[in-house]
């Protein structure tokens, strides 16, 4: 408020940083933590051993050449993947150490963690779940299985794809950074003002949030691009907008989401980031700032982040069912339609995150009922599963089986979630443990279960073999369980009046509830147990596992016409769609696929450049929470160097030879022969 | 059916609702109350707006189960039905279109929001926090003669501070009000947002500094409530809470005294120091309040360094800041302006006095409380 204060401060700030290392010391170390002390000690000694193995069996030219460097969708894809993989564990350490926490809390203890350690772990919690769990998931079918799903052979900019999922990493590694040197934010995943400006959280960990998400939320608007132009522009020939699979569909709604709404997650971030490096008063409560303005920008992205996430996993369920069923998908066109109409609708509710604000009864109530409106499309698109499932030969194999998880599960996330919508009643749910209970409902029901479900869905399209069905069913179960035991006292507790983000509990009354919850999520720590089990039992026995068909599950859509894996290019030549589930009709019509007059193939180069420049922004980002403006500096102009000195690179394509196309289709045929006799 | 419903609770009385109620939570709610036993606080409270919205909970949710049973059964029938196992049921792989189906699947969510939408509607208007209350419970309808009770509160870090201007008390974590008396809270914050909730009494809304929000409510039965903040703000917010006292005019008033007994004054520089950030702050009771604090807690200007709000916006209105806003600032050290415009009007340049009405119309945009 006062300006000789802030002239004081600023000066305190510009004297307290050393030019050379920034606020960098020897006691920004957290190790006095002894629990961040031994997961140092762990993650050290993992990590060592991956290092150690890695460079023992001499892997790191391997995936420098075939992964890193690779602008495979394809490869970018399961890169997306594993990153997701392994960010979960982290987040659900985190979710682990809270629901402990609180158990012990409410049951009379002072629990494990003291305030600031809890509110660091819960807002890594949400932060890494949504960013760089959830995000990477959905990109990464998005990336494996759209361009398979139109008939492409990679995205419409494939060194685009490739520097996006190393942003992305970029800003992930960040925020693992943050775990060992300094600290990470305590404002909650979405950073509220006032409390995440200066006055209120000084702590580098605001800093590792914001460039985290700064950098990662540029490749993310990057990839959204892309993925946009590779549908609009990049589809086989014949497949109009109304035969694109309905994957395909979600995919598209969901990218023209990224690219209209994160810009407006990346210029927020900028303004508050401003706010704190720069002196600016754009969401401070004084001198004219409006932390209202925030809570308003962020949640004009945040909401429809959520479908962001959603949709996709929508379009997942919805290659599912007709496959499992061995039926059309009911209602495409309507399916059609809601995935459009929900794209829309999704912009027009943010409000309804804050009804507490104080705005008027006339736009609360206007907020409530858009949000409303939205059930209408996502009750279409259950009852057209539902009815995918009428008069089919339903085949429960565990991806089936996350499906019916998810249809029982999400309907009532869809309930609580219209109840939150009603403004009146949100008064007294509003940031209550009901609230939590309904955004993992719908989150872990709908999005999670979906992701398990891709994932043993298209595993044999990436790897050649399919999973192994027994310790998916125990992952699926003990992920159901799970979930009921872990989510249904929260809304109880909800009831009863607890709200969230507490640490500490006055009374021993709400204990049995947190103890249930915290049994429910070691339920959910033995499913993501099994699936990792799963995935290593199911790589033991791939040879029986094999899928040398192609088309282990009977699938209807273009990426289940060429081989497990599929070949580089993709496809020898690019398929004709005369309809709807394009390869159903081939199957049904006799399609005998070409086994020569093969032509060169049109292919971009590997390269380095998305990489490095991600590399160098890591350490710009790293630069940049520590004040450390040289390193700051430098790494930024370096970045642009490289990436200006890339544009001059016109040795960017190539063609496989006809022989080489030649050589590996005739691979296929041998295969294909071998599993027919 | 379902418009029915929401018919019913928009009149909002009658023993139907009563038996409507009791009907839903004997039958949907079961498991929840079998688990807990117990004090479902939201669902059961003891102020009437509290319990209009647990109202509105309930009907909402028995317009959503409409929908949300039949689909939940229909998933479980068609899986068992349909399975590969049976091959009795009949088996279409080209079915995939029926027009009145989709009529259904479209009509049927859209009848059912349209009376939650209406429901929604009247009851945003209805349940506005800001609104004057319309009635004291469901049997009795407010008393025009008497004013609701004006309670101020702050949300400091960590606590909470409650002024009363009719009584001229104040308090820190602890808070009473007269039984089926309305009561008017004015709520604003001195640190980052919080949230003033009080489940038993009425729903939420949020502390915020620099502005002020407001809560109409009334408490109908005697007791002892739990309130705290539902917005979290940092390290002391899980010891953010305060007991709220629903009491009898005769309790309340012996209350009032034994504040008066046993506090001292609550000025400018006590509260200052209290605006100091602590955990657990002890329930402290204040006998009198400085007159105008209210409007330096609102217009951020506490400490006495400071330029209030208003009257910042007021150099705004004189042409923003620059150097002449420091000069201003000068000016209006240990002042506030909404005290008394009047005499900063005397002070300002001449070639100002042209545009008085507008400056005085930014000067006092938080309207000078009369009581305080």
């Amino acid at each position: 408020m006062s300006l000789s204060n802030e002239a004081a401060d600023g000066i305190a700030r510009a004297t307290g940083v050393d030019p050379i290392f920034g606020k960098l010391s020897w006691g920004v170390f957290p190790f006095y933590e002894p629990i961040i002390l031994y997961t140092f000690i762990v993650v050290a000694i993992g990590g060592g051993a991956v290092v150690g193995a890695l460079t023992y069996f001499r892997l790191w030219g391997y995936l420098w050449k075939e992964w890193f460097t690779s602008i495979d969708h394809k490869k970018i894809g399961i890169m997306y993947m594993v990153l997701g993989l392994v960010m979960l564990l982290r987040g659900f350490a985190d979710a682990l150490m809270m629901r402990g926490h609180q158990a012990i809390a409410a049951s009379g203890g002072e629990g494990f963690l003291n305030a600031h350690h809890y509110d660091q772990i819960f807002t890594a919690h949400g932060v890494i779940m949504i960013f760089f769990v959830a995000m990477p998931f959905v990109t990464g079918f998005m990336n494996y299985v759209m361009p398979l799903q139109i008939g492409a052979r990679d995205v419409a900019f494939p060194f685009l794809n490739n520097l996006s999922f190393w942003l992305t990493v970029s800003g992930a590694v960040l925020i693992m950074m943050s775990l060992f040197i300094g600290e990470f934010s305590t404002a909650g995943w979405l950073a509220y003002a006032p409390f995440s400006g200066l006055d209120y959280s000084p702590s580098v960990g605001m800093d590792y949030y914001l460039w985290s998400l700064n950098i990662a939320g540029i490749g993310t608007t990057l990839s959204g691009i892309n993925l946009v132009v590779t549908i609009v522009k990049m589809r086989a020939p014949g497949m109009t907008l109304m035969k694109m699979p309905v994957f395909t569909w979600t995919a598209l709604c969901t990218n023209i989401l990224i690219v209209a709404t994160f810009p407006v997650l990346t210029a927020t971030l900028a303004l508050l980031t401003a706010d704190r490096y720069l002196g600016t008063h754009f969401f401070t409560n004084d001198l004219g700032g409006n932390p209202m303005m925030y809570v308003n920008l962020i949640w004009i992205w945040g909401h429809p982040e959520v479908y962001i996430l959603i949709l996709p996993i929508f379009g997942i369920f919805s290659e599912i069912v007709p496959t499992f069923t061995g039926k059309r998908l009911f209602g495409y066109t309507s399916m059609v339609y809601a995935t459009c109409v929900i794209m829309i609708l999704s912009y027009l509710v943010w409000l309804h995150h804050f009804f507490t604000m104080g705005a008027g009864a006339n736009v609360n109530a206007f907020f409530g009922i858009t949000t409303m409106v939205i059930s209408i499309p996502t009750g279409a698109k259950i009852f057209n599963w539902l009815f995918t499932m009428y008069k089919g030969r339903i085949r429960f194999e565990t991806p089936m089986l996350w499906v019916m998880g998810f249809m029982l599960t999400f309907v009532l996330g869809g309930m609580t979630g219209v109840l939150l919508a009603v403004p009146p009643a949100d008064y007294v749910l509003h940031n209550s443990l009901f609230l939590i209970a309904h955004f993992h409902n719908v989150i872990i029901g709908g999005v999670v279960f979906g992701i398990f479900a891709g994932i043993i869905y298209w595993w044999p399209k990436a790897f050649g073999f399919k999973l192994e069905p027994f310790w998916g069913k125990v992952s699926f179960w003990c992920w159901l369980i799970g979930f009921y035991l872990a989510f249904m006292p929260l809304y109880v507790l909800g009831l009863m009046g607890v709200t969230r983000r507490l640490s500490q509990f006055e009374d021993t009354f709400y204990s049995i509830y947190f103890v249930i919850a915290l049994f429910g999520a070691l339920f959910i720590a033995a499913g993501i147990g099994a699936f990792l089990v799963q995935i290593y039992v199911s790589i033991r026995r791939r040879d029986e596992l094999r899928d040398t068909t192609g088309d282990p599950w009977g699938g209807r859509t273009l990426e289940w016409s060429t081989s497990s894996p599929p070949p580089y290019y993709n496809f020898a030549f690019t398929p004709r769609v005369h309809e709807l589930d394009a390869f159903t009709q081939m199957k049904r019509e006799g399609f005998v696929r070409p086994t020569e007059g093969f032509v060169p193939i049109h292919m971009p180069r590997y390269t380095a450049t998305g990489v490095v420049m991600a590399g160098l922004l890591t350490v710009m980002g790293f630069a940049l929470v520590w004040h450390i403006w040289w390193l700051a500096a430098v790494s930024f102009a370096a970045t642009l160097v490289y990436g200006i000195g890339h544009t001059f690179n016109y040795d960017r394509d190539y063609y496989v030879p006809a022989d080489e196309v030649k050589d590996i289709e005739d691979q296929r045929t041998q295969a294909l022969a071998g599993a027919a006799e | 059916m379902s418009c029915q419903l929401s018919k019913i609770s928009i009149q909002s009385r009658s023993k139907r609702r009563k038996n409507m109620k009791r009907a839903f939570l004997s039958t949907a709610l079961l498991s929840v109350f079998a688990l807990s036993g117990c004090d479902l606080v939201v669902l059961n409270p003891s102020g009437d707006v509290a319990a209009q919205q647990a109202d509105l909970i309930l009907y909402s949710t028995v317009l959503m189960l409409i929908i949300i049973l039949p689909v939940m059964a229909l998933t479980v029938f068609f899986a068992w039905k349909y399975r590969e196992s049976n091959k009795e049921a009949t088996y279409e792989p080209d079915w995939d279109h029926s027009t009145s189906l989709e009529i259904i699947i479209w009509s049927v969510p859209l009848a059912i929001i349209i009376c939650l939408a209406g429901l929604t509607y009247v009851a945003t208007h209805r349940l506005d926090p800001f609104e004057p209350l319309r009635r004291v419970s469901a049997a009795e309808a407010i008393d025009p003669q008497v004013e609701p009770m004006v309670i101020q509160v702050s949300a400091m870090d960590w606590k909470w501070l409650f002024i009363y201007p009719e009584q001229g008390i104040a308090t820190v974590n602890e808070v009473a009000a007269v039984v089926d008396r309305p009561i008017r809270f004015e709520i604003t914050s001195t640190t980052v947002m919080n949230s003033f909730f009080v489940p038993a009494l009425a729903g939420q809304i949020y502390a915020m500094s620099g502005m002020q929000t407001e809560l109409n409510a009334v408490i109908n039965k005697p007791g002892v409530y739990d309130g705290f903040s539902a917005n979290y703000s940092g390290e002391g917010f899980s010891q953010m809470r305060f007991k709220f006292h629903g009491k009898t005019q005769a309790d309340f008033d012996a209350w009032v005294a034994q504040v008066q007994a046993q506090g001292v004054e609550l000025d400018r520089e006590t509260l200052a120091q209290l605006d100091q950030p602590s955990i657990s702050h002890p329930i402290t009771y204040y006998d009198t309040v400085e007159d105008g604090l209210w409007d330096k807690i609102v217009n951020l200007c506490i400490d006495d360094n400071s330029l209030c709000l208003n009257d910042m916006m007021m150099v705004d209105a004189l042409g923003g800041g620059g150097l002449e806003g420091l000069w201003n600032r000068e000016m209006f050290r240990g002042l506030c302006s909404a005290d008394d415009p009047g005499a900063l009007m005397a002070m300002i340049r001449p070639e100002m006095r042209l545009r008085e009405n507008e400056i005085i119309t930014a000067m006092t945009l938080v309207p000078p409380a009369s009581a305080n």
